[in-house]
C-alpha cells in the first residue's frame, strides 16, 4: 500500500527537480522577441484588427484554427458515436424524469435569448475587444446548457445542430479558398476591404471568419453537451 | 505593481488550496467543483497577466462547461449504478 | 517574488498536483479531474512565460500603433493557450465518454478492475 503511494511521489519529485531548474533560472525578457514584435508592428497595417490575438488566430495562423475546429468536430463525433452504442437507461426509471422547478424554467425562458445575444456580441466584436469565436461559441453553448437544465426532457434537433455546424465549416473553407484566389493566400483576410480602423466593419474577413468559427464551435459544444446529458439516448 | 503582486499571491494560494481540496476530497462531486474553482482562480490570474482573451476562454470553458460535462457523466453513472 | 514568478510557481505546482492525483487515484473520474487541473497548470505556465512585467494586453484600442512593440506583452503564447483550452475541453469530453463506456462494460469505475491490457 505504501509503495503504491510512494512510486508516484518519487516520479513527481523527479519531475519537480526539472521544473525547479527551469523555474530558478527563469528571467522574463526585457523586450518582445522577433516574431512578437513583427506581430505588434504589422498587425494593424496588414490586417486592420485591434486585437492582435484575434489577428494571429484568424489570419496569421488561420490554418491551425481550421485544424483545431476539425479536431473539435472529430471529438464531438466520437463522443456521439461512443455514447450512442451504449443502450442508456430509460428516461422514466430514475431521477432524470423529474421536472425542474418553476423558477428555473421561467428564468431560462427569460435568460436564454439574452445569453445567445451576448454570445453573438462576443464573437462579432472579436477583432476589437477581448473575445471572439471560441469564447462566444462557449457562451452560446452555455445557453443550450441552461435550456437542457430547465427542461431535461426537451430534445434538441440534432439535424439543426449538424446543419449549422457543417454549413459554417464549409463556408469557412470556401472563404479560405477565396483568399487563395483573390488575395495573398489561404485564409487571407484582404478579400474584403480593411475599412476604418476600430469600427465594426473593419479588418476585412476577420469578423466574418470569427462568426463562422463561433457558430461552429457553439454547435460542436452543444452537441457534446447533449450527447453527454443523462437522458439523451433514451429511446 | 505591488498591489498586483499581492493579488497574484492571494490567487495563487487560493487556487493551490482548491487543487489540494480536489485531490483530497472524499466525494467526487466536491472534487469536480474544486477543479472548477481552480480554473476560475486561474482565469483571474490570466487577467492579471494581461491576457483577457485567455481569461474569458478559461472562465467560460474551463470552469463552466467542463464542470457540467463531469456532472452530466456522474448523473448518468449514478442512475445506472442504482438500477 | 514578482508576479511572473508567482504565476510560474503556481502553474508548476498545479502540474505536480494534477499528475500526482492522476497517478495515485484509482477512480477513473478522479483521474480525469486531476488531468484537468494539470492542464490548467500548463496553460498558466505558458501565459506566464509570455508576460513581460509592466506591459499591457495586446489590444490596440488605447495604445498607439507606433509604440505597440514597446507596450504590449507577447501575443503568441496567448493565442496558443486559447487553442489549448478549447482542445482541452474536447479531450476531457472524450475521456469522460470513454470512462462512461468502461463503466457500462464492467459496472465499476476502479481502474484496477480493468486488467485486459496488463501483462
Amino acid at each position: 500500500m505504501t509503495t503504491r503511494m510512494a512510486i508516484p511521489l518519487v516520479l513527481v519529485a523527479l519531475l519537480g527537480t526539472v521544473f525547479f531548474a527551469l523555474f530558478s533560472s527563469y528571467t522574463p525578457d526585457a523586450s518582445l522577441n522577433l516574431t512578437a514584435s513583427y506581430y505588434a508592428d504589422q498587425t494593424v497595417p496588414e490586417t486592420g484588427a485591434q486585437n492582435i490575438v484575434t489577428a494571429i488566430i484568424v489570419t496569421y495562423r488561420g490554418l491551425d484554427t481550421l485544424g483545431e475546429v476539425t479536431v473539435l468536430f472529430l471529438t464531438a463525433a466520437i463522443v456521439g458515436l461512443v455514447l450512442s452504442q451504449s443502450k442508456a437507461p430509460s428516461a422514466h426509471a430514475g431521477a432524470g424524469g423529474l421536472p425542474s422547478g418553476e423558477l428555473l424554467q421561467t428564468g431560462a425562458r427569460m435568460l436564454v435569448p439574452v445569453i445567445l445575444l451576448f454570445g453573438a456580441y462576443v464573437f462579432i466584436n472579436g477583432h476589437l475587444t477581448p473575445g471572439g469565436g471560441f469564447q462566444g461559441g462557449a457562451i452560446v453553448a452555455s445557453a443550450m446548457l441552461l435550456m437542457l437544465l430547465a427542461d431535461p426532457a426537451e430534445r434538441f434537433s440534432h439535424g439543426l445542430i449538424s446543419k449549422i455546424e457543417s454549413s459554417a465549416g464549409l463556408t469557412y473553407v470556401i472563404l479560405g479558398l477565396l483568399g487563395l484566389l483573390f488575395a495573398g493566400g489561404f485564409l487571407d483576410n484582404k478579400i474584403l476591404p480593411l475599412g476604418t480602423f476600430g469600427s465594426i466593419f473593419s479588418a476585412g474577413a476577420i469578423p466574418l471568419i470569427y462568426v463562422l468559427v463561433g457558430l461552429k464551435v457553439g454547435a460542436e459544444f452543444s452537441s457534446i453537451l447533449t450527447s453527454l446529458e443523462e437522458t439523451e439516448d433514451a429511446e | 505593481m505591488i498591489g498586483l503582486t499581492i493579488l497574484g499571491a492571494v490567487l495563487a494560494l487560493a487556487s493551490l488550496s482548491a487543487a489540494v481540496l480536489a485531490l483530497l476530497a472524499r466525494s467526487t462531486l466536491v472534487a469536480v467543483l474544486a477543479a472548477g474553482l481552480v480554473s476560475l482562480f486561474a482565469s483571474v490570474m490570466f487577467l492579471l497577466l494581461a491576457a483577457p482573451d485567455v481569461a474569458m476562454t478559461e472562465a467560460a470553458i474551463g470552469s463552466g462547461l467542463t464542470t457540467f460535462l463531469f456532472i452530466f457523466v456522474m448523473g448518468r453513472i449514478r442512475r445506472e449504478g442504482t438500477q | 517574488m514578482t508576479l511572473v514568478q508567482i504565476s510560474l510557481a503556481t502553474g508548476f505546482a498545479l502540474i505536480f498536483l494534477g499528475l500526482y492525483g492522476a497517478l495515485s487515484n484509482r477512480n477513473i473520474l478522479r483521474m480525469i479531474v486531476s488531468f484537468t487541473i494539470a492542464s490548467t497548470g500548463v496553460n498558466l505556465v505558458l501565459v506566464a512565460v509570455g508576460y513581460l512585467p509592466g506591459r499591457e494586453a495586446p489590444i490596440l484600442d488605447t495604445i498607439p500603433v507606433a509604440s505597440a512593440a514597446e507596450r504590449i506583452t507577447d501575443p503568441v503564447p496567448q493565442a496558443l493557450v486559447l487553442t489549448a483550452i478549447v482542445i482541452g475541453l474536447g479531450v476531457t469530453a472524450l475521456m469522460l465518454a470513454y470512462a462512461y463506456r468502461l463503466f457500462r462494460a464492467r459496472g465499476s469505475l476502479d481502474i484496477s478492475d480493468f486488467t485486459e491490457l496488463k501483462w
